[in-house]
């Protein structure tokens, strides 16, 4: 059981990087295999993925708000510039 | 897909180092968006983030002629404007507790995260996305010290690669890599606990007693 739970937190900093695909092979199958047998490392990596699933398609691509941007351009001396 | 799409056609470095106006112009158009939101997230305050935004392009202005061209333009914007915004976060701290994007945030050795374990993964999609819950996410990032939510900003919400967020924040990749695991770790972790209370609102209680 300690064994276990050290593994889990051992591979709890990999996390990041294996839901990004950006780890090494072996480390990769290391976390396949753990993963497997291990239920909360399970529940670990996707509750992780969907965390950053959110906030991927919560970041909404907010335009400037059209005061700001005429005081940028003001300040900048771009009103010339400044479209519709 | 959440990346900023850049203008039609490319900037010309060229004319911009020669202070050409009108291409001055369009990088403005291109970059102000994201330089405003991006200061918006890590102040938390309009003000403070439109102030971000006049300086970056101001500084910018002045530094074009001797820009390298080492890193992309929009790395090098995002710099400024994360020094920034630094600057003025080090103002709201006062000069008693200097602050810096470097600051240690190693745990004590033997310390960890907390850890949650409960499946959330399930709720319905609406709840998910609801408007509290978009409320509560973006209070989980204003919750998160500084040097952990730049690093997730840029390349979770801004959608920059490692290497570009290690540019703009003057990191190495593993930096990088080690706040955003701690950053996604801790959001995780808010976000479990947030879900778990409307988890316990939702399912309707069936007698028992």
């Amino acid at each position: 059981m300690m064994k276990k739970s050290h593994n889990c937190r051992h591979l709890l900093n990999s996390l990041s990087d294996y839901i990004d695909g950006e780890l090494n092979q072996s480390i990769c199958d290391e976390i396949d295999r753990h993963l497997k047998d291990c239920e909360d490392c399970r529940v670990v990596v996707n509750t992780l993925e969907k965390t950053v699933y959110l906030y991927h398609e919560t970041a909404h691509q907010q335009e400037l708000p059209v005061d700001v941007k005429k005081r940028l351009y003001k300040k900048l001396e771009l009103e010339d510039y400044l479209k519709g | 897909m959440y990346k900023s799409s850049g203008s039609s056609t490319e900037l010309s470095l060229e004319l911009l180092r020669k202070g050409d106006k009108s291409e001055f112009a369009r990088m403005v158009e291109t970059h102000s968006a994201v330089v405003y939101r991006l200061a918006l997230k890590m102040l938390g305050v309009e003000q403070d983030a439109e102030d971000v935004l006049q300086e970056t392009f101001i500084k910018a202005y002045k530094a074009l002629p001797n820009f390298d061209g080492r890193s992309s333009l929009s790395t090098w914007l995002y710099r400024i404007a994360t020094n920034e915004a630094l600057m003025i976060l080090r103002k709201r701290k006062g000069k008693a507790a200097p602050l810096s994007i470097d600051e240690p945030l190693e745990m004590a050795q033997g310390e960890m995260e907390p850890l949650q374990i409960v499946d959330w993964c399930c709720m319905p999609e609406e709840e998910l996305m609801s408007a509290e819950t978009r409320h509560y996410l973006n209070e989980a990032v204003e919750m998160l010290p500084h040097s952990l939510r730049m690093v997730f900003l840029l390349r979770d919400i801004e959608g920059l690669s490692t290497r570009e967020t290690a540019e703009v924040l003057e990191l190495s990749e593993t930096a990088v890599k080690t706040r955003l695991s701690r950053a996604r770790l801790r959001l995780r972790e808010n976000l479990t606990g947030y879900f778990l209370d409307r988890m316990a609102e939702t399912i309707p209680a069936n007698g028992g007693g």
